[in-house]
Parts: C-alpha cells; structure tokens; sequence
C-alpha cells in the first residue's frame, strides 16, 4: 500500500542521534581530545587548514573530530565556518625568505648558502609498521642543537642574478579574492594559483602526475622546497606602521622548468609555484607542476590539449566541497525528473514497437 | 586551548549555541545579502540573463541547494512566511532540513499550504496551486547553463548567449526528433526567455514549463556555479520547439490515486513486487487540499 512520505524530520533526528552515537564510537575506549588530533594527526589538520583555507589548528582538530576523520567533510566544516568571518583587512604578503625553516631542500645544487636541511620529513624512512607504536610509551625525543638563525635565501635568487630564470617582477594590483568574486574565466596566474591552493590534494597530484607521465611535459626540477613559520604581518592605520599578528606554518615549492624558448620568449628556465598552509609537500610540489602547466599560453608554448593544460576544466574541477556535493547530491530524491524519464522512455518504446510491427 | 570556549561561539565551556546571537537574520550577513541582492535586481532586469555572484560557502552541501539558500536569504523578511519543497512535497526530508534552517536562524514562520506561503523554495517542481503577485517563486538550480551539455567551456557558453548563438540547441533538438522522433528531454527542457536569452528553467518536469509564465517573481540560485537568474511576473517564456514538432508538457496517463485529479503531476510508487503501482500527486499539499475538501 501507499507508504506516506510523512516522517522526514523524525528520520533526519533520529540519524543525526545516530551519527553522534558512531562518531564516539566504544564509550570503554578514551574518547579523543582535539589537542590529541592538533598534535599527533598534524598533517591531517595541515591538509584541512590548507584546503578549507583557514589557518587554525583547533578548529581543524575539531572538524576532523566532528568528521569522523573524514578530511574532506572537516574541510567542508571548516570552509562553511570560514565564510561566516567578518574580515577586517588584509595581511603584507607574507615574507617567504625570512621563514624559520624546519626544512628546506634543493634538488638542483648539492649545497648553497642557509644549507640542505632535512628536518622532520618521512623521505627516507623505512616504511615498515612500528608495532612499538601499539603501546603507550615514553615520548621519542630527537637530538637538538643551538642553532644561530642565519638567513636562508632563496634558490631561485642565485638562478636570477645570472638571468637564467624568467623575471617574476612585482605585481603592484590587488589579485581579485577567489572567496568574495565569483570565478572569472579566463582567469590570471594569481586567481589560478589561489584556486590550487585550495584544491584538492589528490586532484591536483593526479594532475601533476599526469603531466610527469607525459601529458603536457614541464621538465621540473624541484628548486627549492621549504617548510617552516612565516610572521604575518598588518599594516595598522592607527599606528602607521606594520605589526606581526600571528605566525603561520607553510610549505613553499619552487620549481625550475626546461624551457627551449617560444616565438615569443628566449631559452630560459621558468617557474612553477606551489604554496600551501601547513606541512604539506605533496600538495606544494603538485601545485607548482599544473601552476607550470596552466602557464603555457603566457609563455608562447603550444597548447598539447591535455588536462593539466585546460585551466577551465582545472579551476572548475579542483574544489572538493565542490566536487563531493554535487556527486553526492544525486543521492537525493529525483523521483519527479526521473518518473519523466520514464514517461518518455515508454513513449518512444511505444513508438518504436509500432514501427517494427507495421514492418512484420 | 583553555581559551576554546572563550574563542569560538559553541565551543566547550561556552553557552549553547543560539543561533540568533550569533549568526545574522536568515544566517547570511547583510553585506553578503546586498550583493545577492544586487545579482536578483540584475536577473529581474535582465530576465534569463545568469547573473554571476559570489557565491558563500553554505552549511549545507553543495548540491542540496546551496544557491536556493541563499537566493531565500537575501529576499526573506522576518513577517515572511516560507514553505519549502522538495519533489512536490514539504515533508522529504532535505525540503525538511532547508525548512528548519530557515526557522532556526530566521525564526520566520512556515507553512505546507502553498496560498499561505509568501517565499516557496522548490526543488524541481512548480506548485500545482497558480501563484500570486505576492509570492516569491525560489528554485534551486544545479547547472543553470542550458548549454552545458553541448558545449562544456563556459567561456564558450558566455560567447554563445552574448551572441544570441543557439544554432547547437536547435540542432541538438532536432537530431533528437531524427533519432528518436520526439524531442528526448522530458525534464530541464529548455526555454526562450522574453524572445532573448534561452534558459534552463531548473530540472523541473517539462510539464511545469507552461506555468513558467506567471504572476509571482521567480528567482533561480545556482550556488556551486555561482550564478543567479530571474523571471519578473508575466514575463513571455517559451518551450523550444518546431512548427510541425510543437512543444508537448506530459505527465503519466492516469488520475491521483488518492484525489483523483486528472491535471496534476503523478510520483509513480511501486506497491508490491509484482509489478502493482499506483500514481499519487507529487504536490503533497495540493493533493492533501482536495482530500480535506479545501480548494486548492
């Protein structure tokens, strides 16, 4: 018999008690604290400050938390709380030649001035499980050093000064907001880049990968790639001067790219940029390699038709809330559109069957 | 993070969250609501036109009806009184959740009847019950670019409706006719707004398309593609089709099992599992009207 669609709202109650039921899981075990997640899951909360672009380990902490671990629905939380902020200026740009780096790395000369350093990084681990890691222990201290915080320049400086590397000169214009203007299309290198700041990790790895496997060559080296604290910095009209507000963790990967020269520009190399929230360097190097990618038309090369190329398919795919929404979207009813399906496919089966039979 | 409570509305250690002190009328802050706002006047003067706005990230997915949220947002007034629906009816359970949004951060009242209503959020249907000068018509839309299935550049798509170049849809309407000798689009049928701009009127059911035309402002959100379109009252809204392949909105041959009305869209539900079914009123409200032997 008819079944009324009555209920919805006791359904979505008793689903969301539900919900809260599984995300505390067994009450025997220790529930976790959002300090637990900040400290010992960092790098998921790097991911979801990066993507949900919003810099605040606790608040990730605690949407990874509310997520189950589902870092895609704790960016969503995140950017859904993001876009409630009022804001009341903008920072300096930040100063990437002044961080405090806990890593930096080049892999285009073997040593050059501030030095290799390796810092807290899995390169080179074994990747064999740690069953030590099964029980509570005694936390790992590493060995430390007094170091004199001397200045670590920037690679890409040495390649300059010999004009070997394209100029990136200043660019005086305010970049339009990605978050406050809709997505204009064509869309600049600064709009581009803050597209694939936000986006998501495992897209643009696949594109960045894509193009590493041939479609649409870049021939990157990784110049540089740093990771460290970075002050932000206001100006204060009232003060008349520049204070540092906050400090921020960021992952900075400078790419050095082959370039053969175009009708329109000499052989050089050329830059790809990747800069990303947090200690994230999968997602730095991915983003400097389609960064590199999108900018074929700006460097006369040709178009190869890839999808790394494509900036629109790029910028319009990349977004995960975006993207997951929609796929998931088409769990909701569509019995209207779909009992129109219906009524057409019968009307032109109809039509069909008529037709074979007027043949017999 | 001793601070959390202190920090964060809602966080540990602070009062519960009241939605009303700490999240503006209908959620969205008043400068959000004027550049929506500004969008819809853009739409209303330029009917058909998709209006690009800067869209916000919602708490609900996108997909659930993020640009209906918002469109409803920046029109609703506390004395509103909002309906939403989802397939027709008030009670599915995302036509719930848009609801209780609405009357947790607006406190506006709401209702199920259609004539009570001043604001309807709809999900991919018209209300059978014609619609008044008074009401508010607000549709969520998932891809408002009628072409976008022709042509997937929207750089393109923006060239082609600024050109008037609609050359790809008649074609694409008539090899329709060639293959399968009828026009194979029977929801998101395309329109011809006020003889300028052709238009996705929505995934509603083609058989909504003929009240396109009406009394009430209908407003269109599309916020994953951050694009926002109107229809003012009265405006000419045309179904494409050809002379001699005249435009045809349908529904199935039956009347409501439950109210037996013949002119209204039917949900086809499956009884058992031998085939039984039985056609029912998508428009929950218009069917339980005519039950109660109000007039609808």
């Amino acid at each position: 018999m008819y079944v009324a669609v009555k209920g919805g709202e006791r359904a979505i109650d008793n689903a969301h008690a539900w919900l809260g039921e599984e995300r505390r899981g067994d009450p025997g075990i220790a529930e976790l604290g959002v300090p637990q997640i900040r400290e010992q899951l960092a790098l998921s909360v790097h991911r979801v400050m990066a993507e949900g672009s919003l810099y605040d380990p606790d608040l990730a902490a605690l949407a990874i938390k509310q997520a189950r671990g589902d870092l895609i629905e704790a960016v969503f939380l995140i950017r859904a709380y993001r876009t409630t902020l009022p804001r009341f200026g903008a920072s300096r740009p930040v100063e990437t030649a002044q961080m405090a780096c806990d890593r930096r790395i080049s892999a285009t000369f073997k040593d050059l001035p501030g030095g290799q350093i390796l810092g807290p990084t899995f390169d080179y681990t074994h990747r064999l499980l740690d069953f030590a890691l099964l029980a509570e222990g005694e936390a790992p201290v590493g060995p430390s050093k007094a170091t004199e915080p001397g200045p670590v320049p920037h690679v890409m400086e040495y390649l300059d000064r010999e004009g070997l590397i394209e100029q990136a000169p200043l660019v005086e214009t305010t970049p339009p907001d990605l978050t406050r203007t809709p997505m204009a299309l064509p869309a600049e290198r600064a709009l581009r880049l803050q597209a694939l700041a936000r986006a998501d990790e495992g897209f643009i790895l696949g594109l960045a990968y894509s193009t590493q496997r041939g479609y649409g060559r870049t021939h990157a080296f990784v110049g540089e790639l740093r990771i460290g604290m970075v002050s932000v910095e206001m100006d204060i009209p009232e003060l008349g001067f520049a204070i540092t507000i906050g400090e921020v963790r960021l992952t900075e990967c400078e790419t050095v790219n082959q370039f053969t020269g175009s009708k329109t520009e000499p052989p050089q190399f050329t830059r790809g940029y990747g800069l990303v929230f947090g200690q994230s360097e999968r997602k730095a190097i991915a983003m400097s390699l389609v960064d590199r990618a999108l900018r074929w038309k700006e460097l006369g090369e040709d178009d190869a038709g890839v999808p790394a190329q494509d900036a629109e398919f790029v910028l319009m795919h990349a977004d995960n809330v975006q993207a997951t929404g929609f796929l998931e979207h088409i769990k909701l009813p569509h019995y209207v559109d779909f009992q129109s399906e219906l009524e057409l496919i019968r009307k032109l089966r109809r039509a069909a069957q008529a037709e074979t039979e007027a043949l017999l | 993070m001793t601070s959390f409570g202190q920090k964060y509305p809602g966080g540990p250690g602070a009062e519960p969250l009241d939605i009303g002190t700490h999240y503006n009328f209908a959620y969205l802050d008043e400068q959000t609501k004027r550049m929506i706002r500004r969008a819809i006047l853009k739409g209303l003067a330029v009917p058909g036109y998709q209006v690009p706005f800067a869209s916000r990230e919602m708490p609900m997915p996108y997909g659930w009806g993020t640009g209906g949220v918002q469109v409803t947002a920046a029109v609703l007034v506390p004395e509103d009184v909002l309906k939403v629906i989802d397939q027709g009816a008030d009670d599915t359970t995302n036509a719930v959740s848009i609801r209780k949004f609405f009357e947790r951060t607006a406190g506006v009242a709401v209702t199920g009847r259609t004539q009570d209503a001043t604001v309807i959020q709809t999900r991919h249907r018209i209300p059978e019950t014609p619609l008044t000068a008074d009401q508010i018509l607000v549709y969520q839309v998932p891809i408002p670019e009628p072409l976008r299935f022709l042509e997937p550049s929207e750089t393109e798509t923006r060239r082609m409706h600024a050109l008037q170049d609609y050359g790809l849809m008649h074609v694409k309407l008539y090899e329709d006719i060639a293959r399968h000798g009828a026009i194979a689009t029977s929801y998101a049928y395309p329109v011809m707004v006020a003889g300028r701009y052709v238009m996705d009127p929505s995934p509603i059911p083609k058989f909504d398309n003929p009240k396109l035309e009406m009394d009430a402002i209908q407003l269109f959100g599309a916020g994953r593609e951050q694009r926002i379109y109107a229809l003012p009252p009265h405006t000419r809204v045309v179904s494409l089709d050809f002379e001699d392949y005249p435009f045809e909105p349908s529904k199935a041959d039956h009347a409501c099992a439950l109210c037996a009305a013949t002119g209204s869209y039917l949900d086809e539900i499956i009884t058992d599992d031998a085939g039984g079914r039985m056609f029912v009123c998508s428009d929950t409200d218009f069917c339980q009207s005519r039950l109660s032997g109000a007039t609808p």
